[in-house]
């Protein structure tokens, strides 16, 4: 079946099988493989994008459900070379070790930011609560969220999406 | 994991897929927000022929008070359902449900009407729609029906609706400020409950106590609720928990311990709903 949706700003139509999900059809199908695939049953989070505004784990929901969405991966979070005021954190605060749950991690964060600007400690490791660091370094990674939150808004918004995120 | 091949239709009212569910028989179910069901669909435990999406079907998306009742349309999502201000102030108890389902990725795209549907005995919503007495609304062929929740989920995965029907809304009683709580026990915040106590005071005077996980399906506790009817302690009415249940015994607990839980849980949502104690947070939780 053919499936249309906006990714990171562009326009993509392509044809699926009906089974092929969406962190499937974006890793193999438009090749943006920042979105990594863990546990493959909803648990990890490492696989979370956001689709009209909210995170969404992509190992869950058939690409053919995000028909006329608004899609950002981790790749469509940075413009013209600049990183996001999250990804900046996670750099700055060292959010990462092994590296294979930060994209969603980054992506679900940006989504806690966009339903609470400034978060405590506490509300930012229930907003977390999604994503499962196996490295367990989740200390660097809540620091990471509340120094992007000392950005301001532009660390709850996706660039391009006209649409703000929300929780 | 990949599902096995399915062919998917797209509808975009509820009699679209009322005559796509009729055309493609038992082999179809229903998609709403997906995650009870592509988990099973991924792990071939369900291997449906068709799938037909309802998730953008403009009608079935609503919460809105309707007399004494508050009516939510079943592909109704958590986290909106979480948000909205009418369930806030009309019946707090489902929001707050709502909120302890999962995580905000998963309250992102499950629905309402799919736990429902789904019939899982360690659902959340489900416990917290027992306890309140709500009524199910389905339509099918021959048109709409309502179910009291109470005949509704027969057993595991298993509920009253017939072949060709699909769950169109919930109804709830408007229980305003009345009392209500909802105590789980779960090793991890995102868990499904090990055990699960809902109690809410209803608008007719009796309290409404229903527990997750005690048995093949969500239960009432009807001992409980007949022995505070009869003006026994919560206490008294508390140890009552058990009767009628069939705990199972897993990795998570065996039947004993679960037993404790639901006397342990019924007896703090009792006082949480009669205000007596403060209701547990994620931290205070360990039984």
């Amino acid at each position: 079946m053919q499936v249309s949706m906006t990714v990171n700003g562009q326009q993509r139509t392509d044809e699926v099988e009906p089974r092929t999900l969406l962190a499937h059809h974006l890793r193999d199908n438009l090749g943006l493989t920042a979105t990594n695939i863990g546990c493959d049953s909803t648990s990890c989070g490492a696989c979370t994008v956001i689709v009209d505004g909210l995170t969404v784990k992509s190992c869950t929901v058939l690409a053919l459900q995000a028909e006329g969405s608004q899609v950002t991966t981790l790749e469509g979070l940075s413009t013209d070379g600049e990183l996001h005021p999250v990804q900046a954190a996670f750099r700055s605060e060292h959010g990462l070790q092994c590296g294979f749950c930060t994209s969603g991690m980054v992506m679900a964060a940006v989504g806690v930011l966009a339903d609470n600007p400034t978060p405590t400690d506490r509300e930012v490791r229930e907003g977390l609560e999604g994503n499962l660091c196996r490295c367990t370094g989740y200390h660097n990674i809540v620091r990471a969220v509340l120094k992007a939150a000392e950005s301001g808004p532009a660390a709850g918004q996706v660039p391009g999406a006209q649409q703000e995120v929300s929780a | 994991m990949i599902p096995s091949p399915f062919e998917y239709v797209r509808v975009s009212t509820v009699d679209e897929a009322v005559a796509a569910l009729a055309e493609h028989g038992e082999d179809a179910k229903i998609l709403a927000g997906g995650h009870s069901l592509l988990p099973i669909m991924k792990l071939r435990l369900a291997v449906p022929s068709v799938l037909i999406d309802i998730s953008g079907v403009p009608e079935l998306s609503y919460v809105r008070v309707e007399g004494d009742e508050v009516a939510i349309g079943a592909t109704t999502r958590h986290h909106e359902l979480e948000k909205s201000e009418v369930a806030q102030a009309e019946v707090p108890l489902l929001p707050h449900v709502a909120s302890r389902v999962g995580d905000p990725q998963v309250r992102h795209k499950g629905t309402l009407g799919g736990t429902v549907a789904h019939c899982d005995p360690a659902s959340d919503l489900p416990t917290a729609l027992l306890a309140l007495g709500a009524t199910v609304v389905v339509q099918g062929p021959s048109g709409r029906r309502s179910i009291p929740i109470t005949e509704f989920f027969l057993g595991f995965f298993e509920t009253a609706m017939e072949e060709g029907e699909l769950v169109v809304e919930l109804r709830v009683p408007r229980t305003g400020s009345a009392g209500w709580a909802y105590e789980k026990f779960t090793r991890r915040e995102n868990d499904w409950p090990i055990v699960a106590a809902a109690a809410v005071h209803l608008p007719d005077g009796s309290t409404g106590v229903a527990l997750a996980n005690m048995g093949g399906v969500v239960l009432r506790a009807s001992a409980v609720e007949a022995a505070l009817a009869e003006g026994k302690s919560i206490e008294e009415a508390a140890e009552l928990a058990t009767e009628g249940t069939s705990p199972s015994s897993d990795m998570h607990a065996d039947a004993e311990y679960r037993s404790h839980l639901a006397r342990l849980l019924t007896r703090r949502a009792l006082k949480v709903a009669a205000g007596e104690t403060e209701a547990s947070t994620a931290e205070s939780t360990a039984a």
